[in-house]
């Protein structure tokens, strides 16, 4: 399995997807923290956050006696890198500045 | 540990390409924000970095970030403390830390982690973040750092190709 593979695998599942919308919402928690969110046991909870770890989306770190998880938003830009250059992102932009500037002349 | 952010990154490169694609002011300005930052690179030295030309026309300072060394271990560790002054409401909140841990592995695969200790810096955390980069202010740690792994493994920044 590749790398892009063990991202798209991770996404694939909603509870991986809300651990990640947890750590997003607020960065460095604990396991007994993101368990707290979810109706998992401890153990279910621990293996989808090695899923997530083995795919480099999210990062631990310990700090004193605990290990705080993180989200790492590398894997997925280089998922958003590797498909949108930077010329359809400045096409992005482009339409965005011209929704803002349409939204912003109506009456 | 609120406060803090942490990106790692797998990159096809020795350690020593990666210490060297991130202290010398030659390669940090091929990717990210692209512009040259001089480290002196002793415990107590100082960190530079320049606007580059785009940056000074756009009415950016001459220095863009500085900050101190605070611990050098080549090529695995390099704390350093930094600041960014080209907002001034982000300058003002001050000096955050950046720990970069380098990890190479038997294949020749460096694991690159960024650990950014904001302390009270909530906009340089959102910069950071890529919260602005609609704004054109760059994508932050996420962007710098695809970015440095495809410089090193193509030999090309995103935007050259």
């Amino acid at each position: 399995m590749d790398d892009d593979d063990r991202v798209f695998k991770a996404l694939a599942d909603p509870t991986r997807r809300f651990l990640l919308d947890l750590l997003f919402a607020r960065d460095g928690r604990t396991l007994t923290e993101l368990e707290s969110e979810l109706e998992m046991t401890r153990f279910g909870v621990m293996k989808h956050l090695k899923v997530l770890e083995e795919a480099n989306l999210v990062v631990t770190r310990r700090h004193g006696r605990e290990k705080l998880h993180f989200l790492n938003a590398v894997p997925i830009r280089q998922i958003h890198d590797r498909w949108i250059d930077k010329y359809t992102s400045d096409h992005a932009r482009a339409l965005l500045d011209l929704k803002r500037h349409l939204e912003d002349d109506e009456p | 540990m609120s406060g803090t952010q942490v990106y790692k990154v797998y990159i096809k490169a020795e350690a020593n390409r990666v210490w060297e694609a991130i202290t010398s002011p030659e390669w940090n300005a091929r990717y990210g924000y692209r512009g040259p930052i001089e480290m002196d690179l002793r415990p107590g030295g100082a960190v530079v970095g320049r606007s580059n030309p785009g940056m000074l026309a756009m009415g950016a300072p001459e220095i863009g970030v500085d900050g101190e060394v605070v611990e050098v271990d080549p090529p695995n560790r390099l704390v350093q403390t930094f600041r960014m002054l080209m907002d001034p409401g982000i300058a003002a909140e001050g000096f955050t830390r950046l720990t970069y841990e380098l990890k190479e592995s038997k294949d020749g695969v460096t694991a690159l982690t960024v650990t950014h200790e904001l302390g009270d810096a909530p906009n340089m955390g959102r910069l950071m973040a890529g919260e602005f980069e609609e704004m054109g202010a760059g994508g932050g740690w996420a962007w710098v750092l695809s970015d440095l792994k495809s410089l090193l493994e193509t030999g090309k920044a995103l935007a050259d190709q």
